[in-house]
């Protein structure tokens, strides 16, 4: 059985490679290389695989993860702007591969410590950057040892563009 | 090929187990456990897989899984309150998770030794939250 769980926050980014010159970001990123950025209400979905426990019903702690999310997602996103305030996207673009990668790993890192001895494991990150741009991660080996876009996209990430 | 259906039925519940004291009961569900009960607009997706028939194009006649989800969801469960007036919720946890396992109970037999099999289930507590069930495997 699979339990998800929907979250909202609201960020500003800009998309710019500093590896490339201006024109170049320019033509790859088209409006969101705009240089005073630009924000999304970006919707994430926590997707936890397992099975309901016999006498409570529940194949999660439902506070348990909605704390889990809001201390290492929410506070530190939610009305922030990516670029500048979120510590990975340093040397990183904020795209909303890299994003929904960065989610992963940080979920994936706290998840032993917030659910040690639960069988529900953390299976997938979705991240809805629109309505119609849906980008979604799931959790392997990779992500698990918290590498982070040191290549960039690979093909564990879905992009419904 | 898949094809799914959609019902929706609104029904109240409270979710606290008896294993549990009040403050346990609590920390778990958090408002869910509040002891008057509570309602939900829930939202049920079925999904059926099969091939379409060569004369008919149809994998299954959809007024017939209507029926089935009329008689074996939404009559027992829609504006009732589940844990005093459906069974087994007298005694199981009507969460989401528990209500997905029992929905799937029930349909999986209406659907064996037909060209559609169920596949899988998908039950909308809130838009917020969801479970997704495909039997045991």
């Amino acid at each position: 059985m699979r339990l998800t769980r929907r979250y909202r926050f609201s960020a500003s980014h800009r998309l710019h490679a500093p590896a490339l010159d201006e024109q170049r970001n320019r033509e790859i990123y088209g409006k969101c290389n705009n240089p005073y950025g630009h924000g999304h209400d970006y919707t994430l979905e926590v997707v936890v695989a397992g099975e309901p426990e016999g006498a409570t019903g529940r194949l999660i702690a439902l506070g348990a993860l909605d704390g889990l999310v809001e201390s290492v997602i929410i506070k530190t996103m939610d009305r922030r702007d990516l670029n500048s305030q979120v510590e990975e996207f340093g040397g990183l673009v904020p795209t909303t591969e890299n994003l929904a990668a960065v989610v992963a790993a940080r979920l994936a890192a706290a998840w032993p410590g917030a659910f040690a001895g639960a069988a529900a494991r953390l299976e997938k990150v979705r991240i809805h950057e629109t309505k119609r741009n849906i980008f979604e991660v799931s959790l392997g080996q990779r992500e698990a040892a918290g590498e982070v876009g040191s290549d960039g996209p690979g093909t564990h990430i879905k992009a419904n563009q | 090929m898949l094809i799914t259906r959609q019902v929706e039925f609104s029904a109240s519940h409270t979710c606290s187990s008896p294993a549990l004291d009040r403050a346990a009961n609590e920390a778990l569900y958090g408002a869910e456990a509040n002891p008057q009960g509570h309602g939900h607009n829930f939202v049920l997706e079925v999904t059926l897989e099969g091939e379409p028939d060569a004369v008919t194009g149809m994998i299954v006649d959809l007024k017939q899984v209507k029926e089935v989800l009329e008689q074996e969801v939404v009559e027992p469960m829609d504006h009732r309150h589940l844990n005093r007036e459906v069974a087994p919720f007298d005694r199981v946890v009507p969460t989401p998770e528990n209500l997905a396992l029992e929905i799937w109970r029930r349909l999986e037999p209406r659907f064996a030794g037909t060209p559609a099999r169920l596949k899988q289930i998908r039950l909308f507590e809130t838009e917020d939250l969801w479970v997704d069930y495909e039997g045991r495997r």
